[in-house]
């Protein structure tokens, strides 16, 4: 290793950091999350060297891949305070909301029913009282599911308290792999599930598939990361978000921030920005990435089904931004940001005939809009 | 053999050291900032017991950020002289 390291450190002299210079900051950490280094290296060995099949029970091979997969499982019921054989590794979080709604074909009784509902909300960061709902689904005996993947790592999961029956876990919102997450499936009470996935029987007949080692070592450290520095990273991310927040709002009138107060996740913020629309905020803050509602929905025009829930104006809907902040994020980043979209807002809002109108006092909502 | 002050310093620097080497600002940064917290947050340890278990860890941290660094220099470099190979055959 000496001798590589001797000639890869006089790359650093000749390396060309102009093309990551010039890329713009990333402040979307709800859409993914970098990998943190720590995950990678972890990975790194069974990548190269350690590649065989965990299922293979005849060989070394098979019993090295299979021992870290077994590791790996426990980490990440570490994390959620499970045991290690309610943890099911999938492809992500989808695959593991899609696996949970099955279990109601599984089912016979009449009366069974399952609640669903998001821990941490991905679009404006509020955070659901899901040990209320978690005990009032377990005194009807209705099975709760959760999709907790904004949440884990980011705020203390207890699935024994919360009386929670499933669980989807992403890998890629917490600084591991994309394409891996988990499922969390309760022993006690039982959960019986249809398997979505038929094949060789993995994972206890309930997702066969190979597991894919890499990607569940990757996952599994990517929760130890988190259990070890949720304190750390929450501190920070609060410190962040209260800095960005408090900038904008001190500089410029009118910026609603959507979601309650309290209960929530700080690295999420969803901004509304009066008279300003949210696209075109977007688009003028070109060197900071953002977003204005939740990547899988992006490719539609519609304002967010999130925000219309809450019962925001639909003016406001189409002024949002959401600010992801994470850990990576710095405090330059923050204030780049928050500078940047001060400026834009007010250069957008000189060049609106709305705002124009509500400086000179115009009451917008006594307009009657005639049809052209 | 008690940890010294002198053993600590070391860590700390060569740490210091090889975390300004990653090529991407975030990650830079984060492992910058995540040593000198780390090491801030534990100053006032004095269990020798303790103190050797950490240092330890932060000798495992050392090895992982070279390794990193090693990985990270790879795949920046690589695109980089995919750029400058296409701009040499126009």
């Amino acid at each position: 290793m000496t001798q590589y390291y001797g000639v890869v450190t006089e790359l650093i002299k000749s390396r060309e950091l102009e093309n990551d210079e010039l890329r713009p900051l990333y402040m979307d950490f709800q859409a993914t999350t970098p990998m943190d280094p720590r995950v990678l290296d972890a990975m790194l060995p069974y990548q190269v060297n350690y590649y065989g099949n965990p299922h293979s029970r005849t060989h070394a091979y098979g019993w090295e891949s299979e021992s870290a997969m077994e590791k790996a499982r426990k980490q990440v019921a570490d994390l959620i305070a499970a045991d290690p054989r309610e943890i099911v590794f999938t492809s992500g979080a989808t695959e593991s909301n899609n696996m949970s709604i099955k279990l109601l074909e599984g089912t016979i009784r009449q009366d069974t029913s399952l609640v669903s509902v998001m821990t941490v909300n991905n679009e404006i960061g509020v955070r659901q009282p899901v040990e209320d709902i978690g005990r009032i689904c377990r005194s009807r005996n209705v099975f709760f599911h959760t999709d907790a993947a904004q949440a884990v790592g980011k705020i203390p999961i207890n699935v024994s308290d919360w009386k929670v029956d499933l669980m989807s876990i992403s890998g890629h919102k917490i600084y591991g792999p994309k394409g891996v997450g988990a499922l969390y499936v309760r022993r006690r009470p039982r959960v019986r599930m249809e398997p979505l996935q038929n094949g060789g029987g993995q994972e206890r007949g309930l997702r066969s598939g190979t597991v894919p080692t890499p990607l569940a070592v990757g996952l599994g450290a990517a929760c130890d990361i988190a259990q070890q520095e949720l304190e750390y990273d929450h501190s920070r991310v609060s410190m962040l978000a209260n800095r960005l927040v408090r900038k904008i709002m001190s500089e410029i009138p009118d910026v609603v921030m959507n979601g309650d107060p309290e209960q929530r996740y700080p690295g999420c913020i969803n901004l509304s920005f009066a008279y300003v629309e949210g696209e075109s905020l977007l688009m003028a803050l070109k060197d900071v990435a953002l977003s204005s509602g939740s990547a899988c929905t992006s490719a539609s025009l519609e304002p967010s089904y999130v925000l219309r829930a809450i019962g925001t104006d639909e003016d406001l809907a189409h002024s949002s931004i959401r600010f992801g902040i994470g850990r990576f994020s710095t405090e330059a980043e923050v204030d780049y940001t928050a500078d940047k979209c001060i400026q834009q807002v007010k250069r957008l809002r000189e060049m609106s005939p709305l705002w124009e109108m509500v400086q000179e006092g115009i009451d917008l909502k006594s307009i009657k809009w005639t049809q052209h | 053999m008690a940890a010294s002050t002198a053993q600590v310093l070391s860590l700390y620097r060569k740490l210091m050291k090889e975390s300004s080497k990653f090529p991407s600002y975030n990650y830079r940064t984060y492992a910058l900032r995540r040593v000198q917290d780390a090491f801030r947050a534990n100053r006032s340890v004095e269990d020798p017991k303790m103190v050797e278990q950490l240092l330890n860890q932060g000798r495992d941290n050392l090895d992982m950020i070279r390794r990193q660094v090693v990985e990270h220099l790879l795949s920046v470099h690589l695109s980089t002289v995919a750029r400058r190979q296409s701009a040499n055959h126009h």
